[in-house]
């Protein structure tokens, strides 16, 4: 098509050249892109996959040093923080989300709709410094309440935006068949706006926990990590990231090898959350 | 929350009720409740902004007070001694960030234009798919593989530059083979904020009107010369705007950095030195801070994050709205 076309108009030899080499510019910039996503599942799968064993899943981590051992209190505590975040970030979140999209002309709109967008940029290792100084410097040690708000707070605008992209494409005329029924406001948005929006905002705060998930900068200071078992949410609470983290860091062949299955653990929940909900989205969208 | 049936039908007969008996008065209590809860939760964002910008002044306060500028100055970074001067971090985010920039913007336009202007439709899903996961991978996990790939990859290439009289007197290329400094830091970085300059070119890409490249191709224009006089420049705003997305991220990017940095509290002294930026040195050492000075200035220092960051968001975010026609989500 291409070529044709600058045949026919006479494109000179050099403008010829020119365009090709940026169509092989571009060509190479995507698989440059590509590549280290490759490279990186590649080495995880390789690295992770004979690492992953049930004792992983159901043991406390061996002493340093010594083959064997697990994280399942990591397992767990991730989930526990999960849980802590999604009950803040999906509270605020989807309520924000709703007095954004359905009470538009209210005066202080345009300014939770700028703070939102300003927390989306904040870096996450300064919300755990928030939830440091609000909850840990309080109760004296780190805990988990503390490193759950720190996700809940990163995961708010995310659901926020989600939210409030979503229920605006709600269609008016619903609204009003709904009003023209004689039903109040609160009814025409709980009962007929949300549910007609709920799949997408299901889809943006799954994506939203995934985000969150692989966190570890705010939970350095604020869940602190754990090696053995606690369900107390107020004393110090492991997590896969953490995990990752000073398992990477450490000196002992053991823990690298349980800080790869980590990683094949977490990056497969990630994406297999990731890619199940734009799925599921997609479809119903059509 | 309490009724979420797929089809929803409105109570009707009992709603047209109430409408006759409240006409006049509208539904005071129930809309107002309502009014008064989602307010509530807005609030929230408000509070937890102002909050925030609170406790973070609060907790660098003390350092503010006792460093004053010098602190924004001071090249000295020693806890025993309590001198605690953030120069090191605010070069070191800096280069990182710029550096990253420098190799991920290319590549990212680049693999935009491939996906919205070159690429068939079923090879453009796909790959643009993919290009957001790499969002997806948590920071760490780029971390780990940094350490374990990465790092000996560019150990490597500094032992062979050791090895080489020609290089080797070079001082910008001079460096402890470990593996762990600036440049392992800023090819992480690149990695990880491809997708967010990407993504955002790639729809600006796409509103660009068809018009305008037809026009261009009449005029016998080559691909490449529609592209590069009638597509990008209509794009260029937009895709500053993700430019200036991916930059605030390289800025608070923590973890992945945290790890291969080398985390050297001194201002960066080559291509591949051992430095800090912000982001880790907050990671780094917030645990293991056990004086109040200590403690302040990392705090500190995560309060002038939050103001780069804040600044760097809010501007990439006009331009992308500003320049961005409606209807686009």
């Amino acid at each position: 098509m291409v070529r044709t076309l600058s045949r026919r108009g006479g494109a000179s030899r050099r403008r010829r050249t020119a365009n090709a080499a940026a169509t092989a510019m571009v060509v190479l910039a995507a698989l440059a892109v590509l590549t280290p996503l490759v490279l990186v599942l590649v080495y995880l799968v390789g690295q992770g996959i004979g690492a992953i064993d049930l004792a992983f899943f159901t043991q406390l981590p061996a002493p340093a040093g010594e083959a064997g051992g697990g994280v399942a209190q990591a397992v767990v505590g991730t989930l526990e923080l999960l849980a802590l975040a999604a009950v803040i970030g999906l509270v605020i979140g989807i309520g924000t989300g709703v007095f954004v999209a359905e009470y538009p002309d209210h005066p202080l709109v345009p300014t939770v709709r700028l703070l939102s967008d300003a927390l989306i940029g904040i870096p996450a290792i300064v919300m755990g410094l928030v939830a440091y100084a609000l909850l840990v410097v309080p109760l004296r040690h780190f805990n988990g309440l503390s490193g759950g708000v720190s996700l809940g707070l990163i995961m708010i605008p995310y659901v926020v935006r989600a939210t409030d992209e979503v229920m605006r494409l709600v269609p008016g005329v619903v609204r009003e068949a709904g009003f023209a029924l004689g039903l109040p406001r609160w009814r025409v948005i709980l009962q007929i706006v949300l549910p007609s929006a709920a799949s997408g905002i299901v889809t943006g705060a799954m994506l939203a926990m995934a985000r969150v998930a692989g966190e570890a900068a705010p939970l350095l200071f604020t869940a602190f990590g754990n090696q053995y078992w606690n369900f107390d949410p107020l004393k110090p609470v492991a997590a896969l990231p953490l995990v990752i983290y000073t398992y990477s860091i450490s000196p002992y062949d053991s823990w690298h090898r349980i800080a790869s299955a980590a990683s094949l653990v977490l990056v497969a929940f990630v994406f297999a959350t990731t890619l199940l909900t734009r799925f599921v989205f997609a479809r119903r969208a059509r | 929350m309490d009724h979420t049936p797929p089809p929803p039908t409105p109570p009707q007969r009992p709603a047209s009720r109430r409408l006759a008996k409240r006409r006049r008065g509208g539904f005071p209590v129930g809309d107002r409740l309502f009014d008064l809860i989602v307010l509530l939760l807005a609030g929230c964002i408000l509070l937890i902004t102002a909050l925030a910008a609170f406790e973070l002044f609060r907790g660098g306060e003390p350092a503010l007070r006792r460093y004053g500028l010098g602190f924004l100055t001071g090249t000295t970074w020693d806890p025993v001694h309590e001198e605690f001067g953030a120069l090191p971090f605010i070069i070191g985010t800096l280069v990182t960030s710029f550096a990253a920039l420098l190799l991920a913007v290319p590549l990212a336009v680049g693999s935009a234009l491939f996906v919205s202007e070159y690429a068939p439709r079923w090879l453009a899903e796909p790959v643009s798919s993919l290009v957001e996961l790499l969002a997806a991978i948590p920071s760490v996990v780029y971390g780990f593989w940094g350490i374990f790939v990465l790092a000996p990859v560019v150990r490597s290439v500094q032992l062979a530059i050791f090895l080489s009289p020609s290089l080797r007197g070079i001082g910008f290329l001079r460096s402890t083979p470990t593996g762990l400094g600036l440049f392992t830091a800023v090819l992480i970085l690149a990695v990880m904020i491809v997708p967010y300059t990407a993504s955002v070119a790639r729809d600006v890409l796409r509103l660009v009107p068809q018009d305008q490249r037809e026009a261009a191709y009449a005029l016998g224009a080559t691909r490449w010369e529609v592209m590069r006089h009638a597509v990008l420049p209509y794009a260029r705003a937009g895709i500053l705007g993700g430019v200036l997305l991916s930059l605030g991220r390289a800025l608070g990017e923590t973890m992945a950095v945290t790890m291969v940095i080398g985390n050297r509290t001194a201002i960066v002294d080559g291509l591949f030195g051992q430095t800090a930026t912000m982001a880790s040195v907050i990671a780094n050492e917030f645990t293991e801070a056990n004086t109040a000075a200590h403690l302040s200035s990392l705090i500190l220092v995560g309060l002038l994050l939050f103001l780069l960051t804040i600044v760097v968001n809010l501007v990439a975010r006009v331009l992308i709205h500003r320049l961005t026609p409606r209807g686009v989500s």
